[in-house]
């Protein structure tokens, strides 16, 4: 097995805290390029699993090796190579669209050039021409979420990490959303997806359910489906998160 | 009343449960009182002192050996009259006394490096009552009433007092008020049936209560380890005078709290438009009689500045309550006026 | 028996936004009314008004007969609301605050204990826990038995389930629907589609404005539209592709599969050839049957 075929791999990663164990020997591999959707119940270890990944957080346990470096040793190397977008679109409200991604672009080390080639042609794809100037308080939230995906992958990261992206938006922006995820898939980025609404579960490439810090479930949409004898994701989801003894 | 006994609990549980605020609030005052009654002192001691003398006498000589022998003083000996500037200049002494012989007489000359205004302004004084002291020509008999030995801490308790409650009372009720408004929880206490006063007086029991234990401790310190002087007669004035400026600092957070929506604000809002005027303004440290008209006129509606004289007055004179009717009444209005405009603001801004 | 919460021509404004346009709604006693739209789209602005906590700009609403700026000390004690965000005392116990609560009401918890019993048995083991250590699912049901102990007529909701996934979410739409058996009425909003088929009737919102008001069924049928579900090896592409298509009037992911609306002249089977000569595999598109969903996005399209 070709190790660079994958962009994560983590093999018995726990994390306790006291005698709490928040994350318990999770085993999974993430291929390049794939959707990768990361569900579970609330409290069910998602969240420290995700901060483990992203180097924010010293396993307990285990190992774990995302764009070919180790979450423990390098994980500053770690923090160069991906993209970090959360619900709570963490842009400064007042600066311009543009103002942010330069502000991003900077912090991952962009030259200006860079920015400015970058930006140009993200703007144009998006067709955000418009916004361009305007301070971000100001724009639509569909324009936001945009926006903060892309502020979040301005530096073409291996990876990009999103963590509930499409909470409380509207069904015509959260389809939009989807479609620049698969645009991005289309460019070779990894996506590594939590959220709430099942159905954009189905749009993922391979689904892993948590539960009580365990990971229960892990295959694509359809065999899960076959597996667990169900119509949806949603039904998947209540017949493997439903005896979560994990009440917090 | 069962309100309201739900809404004090519910307070004091808020209070005992962040034991990291009540530990600051309960430190502060007695951190501020030890350090300005010990450590800080407007006293000035060691003044370091060189003599330049052209001729010695039995004058120039009497006058030397008194600086050497005075406790204020660290006489470091003759220079040159060359060497004067220089000394100076390398910052090697505070102050400079020539004395020259002219026709019998002895004219003298202070030269005091001034960087240091407070220490100049003491060194000069001392140094010109050491000097005449002897000539004799002129005796001045100064008597200094009320702190004969002009302890600093007589001077900076009731200014520490007047900071402490503007402080505790205006930030704690102020951002405990904000707070709800942050965490919405003020939003579910609006929607059920309870009155706005009712919301009010479930803040200001509380802040008072805690308040008055504070002005106990301060008390206590003040009398018991800083010495200052008592008589049952002014600790019943202080507790009065302190209770009621306690009442208005928490209306003054309780106005605050009405006006401005994040923590963050009711904090900046707390410190730098009361706090800090208090601090310059109120005679707490800079005497009121040496500030420009207008900032006098701007410290007149300090209400801390009536307080601290109120206070100066009451704990270091002893001056009975019938000397006090003017700072008695401006305080008194005061906090009725800001207890009122709190009230109507506040209620307002919950309805 | 009269509307229990009239609403007549509300309208509200932040600044110069307008929140709410013209709104009108009737909500009978005893029903599971559901408020469905998305952040922004003017949910929270009218709970708020509802609940007493704003005054609207123009348009009036009664809530149990009273007028909400008249009588608003009156329709503060018929209303349990929930808000949005989780708004209990964090530092405060699970007991504490239920007792805070019930306090503030004049209420008795034992007396109306029976009311909130099935939501608080869970909670009932660690009565001790401060409210902000509690799970995202534990904290609504705090929430709500708060709400709920001084045995409202009405409960305002604000999106309770916003946030929880997807087990909490059903036990949660379980209590209200017996409570609702219990009489109690319920106006409750959310930004999950899915969940408005649990209602008995529901208000679309988008941007202050009111969609349709109706039956889940009867609103569906308002569609109008031919909808095929189509699918396909590379979705993506499949989407790219279909959008194409003259006779595809909008094509957009639909859970597995996509939804493709259609005109009159779309055959089914010839557009499966075409996409099968562009390279795609394993294509199906069947008749399907519209959702909630479907119709949000069909009369929001034309603004994004």
């Amino acid at each position: 097995m070709n190790i660079s075929e994958y962009a994560i791999t983590v093999k018995n990663l726990t994390k306790k805290f006291g005698d709490f164990t928040a994350v318990d020997r999770i085993t999974f591999d993430v291929r390049k390029g794939e959707i990768f959707g990361f569900l579970g119940a609330n409290g069910a270890g998602k969240t420290t699993a995700m901060r483990m990944l992203c180097g924010l957080s010293v396993p307990t346990s285990g190992n774990g090796c995302v764009a070919g470096f180790d979450i423990v040793s390098q994980a500053e190397m770690i923090k160069r190579r991906i993209g970090y977008m959360s619900q709570s679109f963490s842009l400064y409200q007042n600066l311009t669209a543009e103002e942010n991604l330069r502000l991003f672009g900077t912090i991952y080390g962009l030259s200006d050039r860079e920015i400015k080639t970058r930006s140009q042609r993200l703007f144009q794809d998006l067709d955000m021409e418009s916004m361009r100037g305007k301070r971000v308080g100001d724009i639509p939230v569909g324009w936001k979420q945009k926006l903060a995906f892309v502020a979040a992958t301005i530096h073409t990261p291996e990876i990009v990490f999103l963590d509930e992206p499409t909470g409380g938006v509207d069904p015509v922006t959260r389809r939009k959303f989807w479609e620049l995820i698969y645009r991005a898939t289309a460019d070779g980025m990894t996506v590594f997806v939590t959220t709430h609404y099942l159905d954009e579960a189905e749009y993922c490439n391979r689904v892993s359910i948590m539960v009580d810090g365990r990971i229960e479930a892990l295959d694509s949409p359809e065999n899960l489906k076959k597996r667990y004898d169900a119509d949806t994701m949603d039904e998947v989801f209540r017949t493997v998160a439903q005896d979560a003894k994990r009440t917090e | 009343m069962a309100i309201l006994n739900a809404l004090i609990k519910k307070e004091s549980l808020h209070i005992i449960r962040d034991p990291r605020t009540l530990l600051i609030t309960l430190l502060m005052p007695l951190v501020l009182l030890l350090l300005f009654g010990f450590a800080i002192s407007t006293e000035v001691r060691n003044i370091r002192i060189c003599a330049v003398v052209d001729r010695h006498t039995d004058e120039t000589r009497a006058i030397l050996e008194r600086f050497r022998c005075n406790e204020y003083f660290d006489f470091q000996g003759l220079v040159a009259s060359t060497e004067q500037n220089r000394m100076l200049e390398e910052g090697l002494t505070d102050a400079i006394l020539i004395l020259r012989s002219a026709s019998g007489n002895t004219e003298s000359q202070i030269i005091v490096d001034a960087s240091n205004t407070t220490m100049a302004q003491a060194a000069t004084g001392y140094i010109e009552s050491v000097v005449s002291g002897q000539s004799g020509n002129s005796p001045i008999i100064s008597s200094t009433l009320y702190n004969p030995q002009l302890k600093s801490s007589y001077n900076f308790v009731p200014g520490i007092m007047g900071m402490i409650f503007i402080l505790i009372c205006a930030i704690m009720t102020s951002v405990s008020i904000v707070r709800e408004k942050e965490t919405g929880t003020l939003n579910l206490l609006i929607v059920s049936p309870i009155r706005a006063y009712t919301i009010i007086l479930g803040k200001l029991i509380p802040y008072f209560i805690l308040s008055a234990v504070i002005l106990a401790i301060v008390l206590l310190l003040a009398y018991g380890v800083l010495g200052m002087p008592y008589s049952p007669a002014s600790i019943v004035n202080v507790v009065l005078f302190s209770l009621m400026y306690i009442l208005l600092s928490l209306s003054i957070g309780l106005l605050i709290s009405a006006l401005v929506r994040t923590q963050m604000a009711a904090l900046i809002v707390s410190a730098v438009a009361f706090m800090l005027p208090v601090v310059m303004l109120s005679g707490m440290i800079f005497p009121i009689d040496n500030l420009p008209v207008v900032l006098q006129w701007v410290s007149a509606v300090i209400p801390a500045r009536w307080y601290i004289a109120a206070m100066r007055k009451i704990m270091v004179q002893e001056i009975s309550i019938e000397f006090l009717v003017r700072e008695l009444t401006i305080l008194a209005s005061t906090t009725a006026v800001l207890l009122t405009l709190a009230i109507v603001k506040f209620k307002s801004a919950v309805r | 028996m009269n509307a229990i919460v009239d609403i007549s021509r509300l309208s509200a404004r932040y600044g110069r936004t307008t929140a709410l346009d013209d709104v009108s709604l009737q909500i009978d006693k005893g029903e599971l009314f559901g408020v469905i739209g998305p952040d922004g789209a003017g949910k929270s602005t009218l709970y708020k008004i509802l609940a007493t906590l704003m005054p609207p700009v123009s348009g009036g609403a009664s809530v149990c007969g009273l007028d909400i700026v008249k009588d608003y000390r009156d329709v503060r004690s018929r209303i349990g609301y929930m808000p949005e965000r989780f708004s209990l005392y964090k530092d405060l116990s699970v007991q504490e605050n239920l007792k805070f609560f019930a306090a503030l009401f004049g209420a008795s918890v034992r007396k109306n204990y029976d009311l909130i019993a099935p939501i608080f048995r869970q909670l009932e083991r660690f009565p001790d826990r401060k409210a902000g250590a509690l799970s995202g699912g534990m904290k609504q049901k705090l929430a709500l038995s708060c709400a709920l102990i001084h045995r409202p007529e009405i409960l305002l909701l604000d999106e309770p389930t916003t946030g929880v996934d997807a087990v909490s979410r059903s036990e949660f739409w379980e209590i209200l629907r017996s409570l609702k058996n219990q009489g109690i009425t319920i106006l409750v909003s959310t930004s999950y589609m899915d969940e408005a088929n649990l209602c008995q009737r529901i208000a679309m919102i988008d941007r202050g404005r009111i969609l349709g008001t109706d039956t889940p069924a009867r609103l569906v049928d308002r569609l109008g539209e031919r909808l095929f579900a189509a699918r396909a090896d590379n979705m993506f592409r499949l989407l790219e592709e279909l959008r194409r298509l003259p006779q595809v009037k909008e094509c957009y992911t639909f859970g597995a599969t996509l939804h493709v609306v259609v005109s009159d002249d779309f055959d089914p089977q010839q557009a499966a050839r075409i996409m099968e000569n562009c390279g795609l595999k394993d294509v199906d598109i069947t008749p399907a049957k519209g959702t909630i969903e479907d119709l949000f996005i069909k009369l929001t399209a034309n603004e994004h």
